[in-house]
């Protein structure tokens, strides 16, 4: 007990003015403090840097146009209600930007590409995963092949048999346009890779006890495996829709009847403009609110299925 | 048993096959073959014959005949190759040091981690064509960019309205950095996030400052990942296109026949687009067979790169 006293009291001389350890911890804590306070500033600006386009989106959907012509930052509050139900009304209303419309195309697109391509995902991962037969090295190594090959070369030969089924012309209908939409996306090499992955790590055990107890592998699969990968299968649908909402590229080459456009699409290609004094005018309040809509479903995806979604691109980040 | 398990296997690829085979086999071989045929014909197959011209031409080798229309094909060697090529090498180094940097500074702080983690991760999920729109009016003459830094009225990004080549490439690798970063950051941060406290603890009981713990440290444990990223990088870069729909729309230039703001990628589309109902996929064929090579190449050199540097 008195050894510990003394140590606690004891105070180490070092040689200069006011140095002692407590002295040099207070200095070192300080100097801490400061550096966490640079650490952090720099952080806010850079995080600052990032959500600048998505704050200005909004902040210019809620501006009057000569305000977001003088490069205002603030949106001014007066009369703001009005300006907003004013630019967001413009924007629905313009026949080439119909949003119930496009909305309803985007989603159908996107969920029927997803939920086409996860079935078939399950299917082939789970095959490659689990069960055995020949060149199956072989064949799961030709798919990883054809990743590093540049979508365009696809896309070219895509459009032409496309173009040949009669899916892609001026007056196609609503089921050809799906369709050209959809069908080129649903097989998805690194989904199957990644699902493999989680797959494989379900202990073999688990498949004898099923067979054990009479269980086909169609039902092993359906019952045990997919309730295991359950987390894994929810970062692929939701990384799989993403992909299919931004997607710009190919919609805007086999949609040739617009009647059947989907967000991105109609967003880049819709002017926005007035009639003033015999001129027209690009309206770009509006154009943002347009952005505005066709973004923020994705954002509030984002915000529910963060975690899913993170996970997904660093394991995708890992792979390598 | 294994006879019977290995029919059931191909029922499970049963629709993948069907799949991979119309749309990713079957055109991969296809594309290649239309870029050797020469006056291609996408709707009825149509061909004079095989030839090397395609390539020729678009890279400006052979000699344009005189008489054939107006087209955009030596437009690949002239601007899509060189644009794309200035784009990768000057956004790929910035936004990878940058990352780095971010994540560094990430992986000091604990209070509002996950919230800042969150915030640099947001690029990653959104419509690239969306917030280049705004990009173009942050940058607009009489925008945002302008006005805070007081410029005056400098067009940016309008081509036919007073902006150059050089200032549209200039927002354009702003914005193609801005995209990047997410993917970047979240794969860095989480390199970071795996290493041993231990090499950490050393470090401070050998008193080594900060900079250097980060520097001599911490720098060469996550290399593997910054070969992996920039590489990658490099391979997305060569991609890209949609960043200059967003910031450029279609139809960026008073004359039409200008394409300085091509990339390779652009090119393929445009040429898969085709000018007054005449498309050209054997020149779009072509195209994508010289950006496969460049890809090519790079995932060769990663490969190397990675057997000779991963360290477990």
């Amino acid at each position: 007990m008195k050894e510990l006293e003394i140590t606690t009291h004891l105070t180490l001389i070092v040689p200069g003015k006011n140095r002692s350890v407590k002295n040099a911890e207070k200095r070192d804590k300080i100097l801490h403090g400061i550096f966490l306070a640079i650490v952090y500033i720099f952080i806010i600006i850079f995080a600052f840097v990032v959500l600048l386009p998505f704050y200005y989106m909004i902040a210019a959907s809620f501006m009057v146009e000569d305000q977001l012509n003088s490069g205002a930052f603030f949106p001014s509050l007066a009369n703001i209600f009005e300006t907003i139900a004013n630019n967001y009304t413009h924007t629905i209303s313009n026949p080439s930007f119909p949003y119930g419309e496009l909305l309803l195309n985007t989603l159908i697109v996107g969920i029927v590409t997803t939920a086409s391509s996860l079935l078939v995902t399950i299917l082939s991962a789970f095959a490659f995963a689990k069960l055995h037969f020949k060149g199956k090295e072989v064949l799961f190594t030709i798919f990883l092949a054809t990743m590093m090959i540049p979508g365009e070369m696809m896309a070219i030969t895509n459009f032409t048999t496309m173009a040949n089924l009669g899916f892609v012309s001026a007056d196609q209908n609503r089921l050809q346009t799906y369709l050209a939409l959809i069908l080129p996306f649903v097989s998805n090499v690194f989904y199957i890779y990644l699902l493999r992955q989680t797959f494989m790590q379900i202990p073999n055990e688990l498949y004898l006890a099923s067979k054990v107890d009479g269980k086909s592998d169609w039902q092993y699969l359906w019952k045990v495996m997919v309730p295991l990968s359950s987390s894994t299968l929810i970062t692929i649908f939701i990384m799989n829709f993403i992909e299919s909402w931004n997607s710009y590229v190919w919609p805007n080459l086999v949609i040739l009847n617009d009647d059947y456009n989907v967000l991105s699409i109609a967003l880049r290609s819709t002017t926005f403009q007035v009639l003033e004094h015999e001129v027209w005018r690009p309206v770009y309040t509006q154009q943002m609110a347009a952005t505005v809509l066709t973004t923020v479903p994705l954002l509030l995806l984002f915000i529910f299925f963060r975690k899913y979604i993170m996970r997904g691109v660093e394991r995708a980040g890992i792979k390598g | 048993m294994e006879r019977k398990n290995n029919y059931k296997a191909w029922l499970y690829l049963a629709p993948i096959l069907i799949f991979i085979f119309l749309f990713t086999i079957f055109p991969i071989i296809n594309t290649f073959i239309i870029s050797f045929l020469k006056n291609y014909n996408y709707a009825t197959g149509a061909n004079e014959g095989f030839t090397f011209e395609n390539y020729g031409l678009i890279l400006g080798i052979t000699e344009r005949i005189p008489g054939v229309s107006e087209s955009k094909m030596l437009d690949f060697i002239r601007y899509a190759l060189p644009n794309t090529l200035l784009i990768t090498f000057v956004s790929v180094p910035i936004s990878v040091i940058l990352a780095l940097v971010i994540s560094i500074l990430l992986n000091k702080i604990k209070v509002l981690h996950d919230l800042f983690q969150t915030i640099f991760f947001l690029p990653y999920v959104t419509n690239t064509i969306a917030v280049g729109m705004v990009f173009a009016i942050i940058f607009s003459n009489t925008g945002l960019f302008n006005n805070i830094f007081g410029l005056g009225n400098v067009n940016w990004v309008q081509e036919g309205l007073g902006s150059t080549w050089g200032k549209c490439m200039f927002v354009l690798c702003l914005y193609v950095i801005w995209t990047g970063l997410p993917f970047k950051i979240l794969i860095f941060s989480s390199a970071l996030h795996n290493i041993d406290q231990q090499y950490y603890d050393a470090a401070r009981i050998d008193a080594t400052p900060k900079w250097k713990t980060d520097l001599k440290i911490v720098l060469p444990l996550i290399s593997p990942q910054i070969l992996y990223i920039t590489i990658t990088s490099f391979i997305t870069g060569f991609k890209e296109y949609n960043a200059i729909i967003g910031l450029f729309n279609r139809s960026y230039t008073i004359n039409p026949n200008v394409h300085d703001l091509y990339t390779v990628v652009y090119y393929i589309y445009d040429q898969i687009q085709g000018t007054n109902g005449t498309r050209h996929l054997e020149y779009a064929a072509a195209g994508a067979v010289v950006l496969f090579v460049i890809i090519l190449i790079f995932t060769l050199i990663q490969m190397k790169v990675a057997k000779k540097r991963v360290h477990y």
